[in-house]
C-alpha cells in the first residue's frame, strides 16, 4: 500500500525533493527484490511462445487404453478399478485414434462395445464432435469422447500443449491404465 | 517363396482394415448367431446370410430419432452402392418385442426400404442377443408413456461371418458405402 501510494505521488510530480529520493528509493529497492525473477519471466515467455508458434506433430495418433490382465478378478475381490476416464479428450491429426485393448482373461463391455479377452478396438475420429457411447463400465452409464480440431493458432497450440503436460488423461496412459 | 506372399497378403488385410472409417476390431470374431422371428414371416438366422455383408442395428420401432435416422442413413447407402447392394443385408433386431411384432416391423422398416429385415422374439431371446453384442438397453417410463435409452452403434459383419467393425452413430452414407466396399471387395 505504502509503496503504490509513493510512486502515485512522483507521478504527479507534486511532492518535495524529499518525497521524491525517499520514492526513488524505494522503486529501486523494488526493483533488486525482484530482479531475480526477471529470467525466470523471460523464460516463462519464452517457454509460452516456443509452445504458441512451434507447430505441433505426434509420433503416434493411438490414444490407448488397456483393461490390464486380472482387472475381473480383482473387481470380484471387491476392487473399485475406474477403467476408463468418464471423458476422453482426442485432438484431431494429433491423437484421433481411440485404441482400446482387453488384456483380461474375461470378455469386457469396454467403451461401446464387447471386447473378448486379447481382442482391440482402433475407432479412428475424423470430425471435431463430442460423441456419447454406452458404456457399462462407468457409473453413468456413458463414456464421452470430446474431438477437438486440431490447434492451428498460436492460442490453441499454447493450451492444447499446457492440457497434454498437466491432463489427467496424459497421466492415465502414461500409467497404462487399468 | 510361400512365406513372402502371406506377409503380402496379411499386410494387404491390415491396411484394409485401417483404413475403414468404422471401428475396428482386432482379431475379428465370429459373430455369435442368433435364431429369432423375421419381419418377413421366416425365421431370422444371421448364418442364411453368410456370403452376404450384415449390417446389423438395434432399436424400436417407436424410437423418435436414432433409430430413424440410422435406417434413412442405411437407406441411402444401399442406393448409393447401386448393384452391389445385392451382396448387402441390413437386419435390425428390436429391444422392444412387447410392442415390435414381426407385421409392425415390417411395416416400420418398409418405410426405409423393403430390403430391410426385421428381427423380433422372446424378451429372453433379445436379451441373450443382446449381451453376445454388448448391446445396451434400458426402458425409461415416462407416466404413461416409456422410451428406450440403446446403443445406437451398428455392426459390420463380413462375408464370411466375423464381426469385423462398429460404426459410430451418426456417421454418414459416405462413410458406410466407404467401408462396405472395402469388406464387399474382400
Amino acid at each position: 500500500m505504502g509503496r503504490a501510494l509513493t510512486i502515485t505521488c512522483m507521478t504527479l510530480k507534486s511532492c518535495s525533493v524529499n518525497e521524491r529520493d525517499h520514492s526513488r528509493k524505494a522503486v529501486v529497492k523494488l526493483l533488486r527484490s525482484y530482479w531475480a525473477l526477471i529470467p525466470i519471466a523471460g523464460c516463462a515467455l519464452g517457454a509460452a511462445g516456443w509452445a504458441a508458434l512451434t507447430p505441433i506433430s505426434s509420433a503416434s495418433r493411438d490414444a490407448t487404453f488397456e483393461i490390464l490382465r486380472g482387472t475381473w478378478a480383482r473387481r470380484m475381490a471387491g476392487d473399485t478399478i475406474e477403467i476408463l476416464p468418464n471423458e476422453i479428450r482426442l485432438t484431431l491429426g494429433l491423437r484421433d485414434i481411440l485404441v482400446l485393448k482387453n488384456l483380461d482373461d474375461v470378455p469386457q463391455i469396454f467403451g461401446p462395445t464387447l471386447m473378448m479377452p486379447g481382442q482391440s478396438f482402433r475407432l479412428p475420429f475424423a470430425l471435431a464432435s463430442r460423441y456419447q457411447f454406452a458404456c457399462t463400465a462407468h457409473a453413468s452409464g456413458q463414456m464421452i469422447i470430446v474431438v477437438e480440431p486440431f490447434p492451428a493458432t498460436p492460442w490453441a497450440r499454447l493450451r492444447w500443449r499446457v492440457r497434454e503436460l498437466l491432463g489427467p488423461q496424459r497421466l492415465r496412459e502414461d500409467k497404462g491404465s487399468i | 517363396m510361400l512365406l513372402p506372399l502371406l506377409l503380402l497378403a496379411a499386410a494387404v488385410s491390415t491396411a484394409d482394415d485401417t483404413s475403414l472409417k468404422a471401428g475396428v476390431f482386432s482379431p475379428p470374431r465370429a459373430a455369435p448367431d442368433f435364431s429369432l422371428r423375421g419381419s418377413d414371416g421366416a425365421e431370422l438366422k444371421l448364418s442364411h446370410y453368410r456370403g452376404k455383408v450384415v449390417i446389423l442395428a438395434f432399436g424400436f420401432t417407436s424410437c423418435p430419432d436414432v433409430c430413424p435416422t440410422t435406417l434413412a442413413t442405411l437407406a441411402e447407402t444401399r442406393k448409393k452402392l447401386g448393384e452391389q447392394a445385392n451382396r448387402l443385408q441390413i437386419l435390425y433386431i428390436t429391444v422392444d418385442p412387447e410392442t415390435d411384432n414381426p407385421e409392425r416391423m415390417r411395416k416400420y422398416l418398409g418405410s426405409f426400404d423393403p430390403t430391410f429385415v426385421g428381427g423380433t422374439g422372446t424378451a429372453e431371446q433379445l436379451a441373450t442377443v443382446r449381451q453376445n453384442y454388448g448391446i445396451a438397453a434400458t426402458r425409461n417410463t415416462l407416466g404413461t408413456n416409456y422410451t428406450f435409452s440403446h446403443s445406437s452403434f451398428t455392426y459390420l459383419i463380413d462375408r464370411n461371418g466375423s464381426l469385423r467393425a462398429l460404426m459410430p452413430y451418426g456417421q454418414s452414407s459416405d462413410d458406410y458405402v466407404h467401408d462396405l466396399k472395402i469388406l464387399l471387395s474382400q
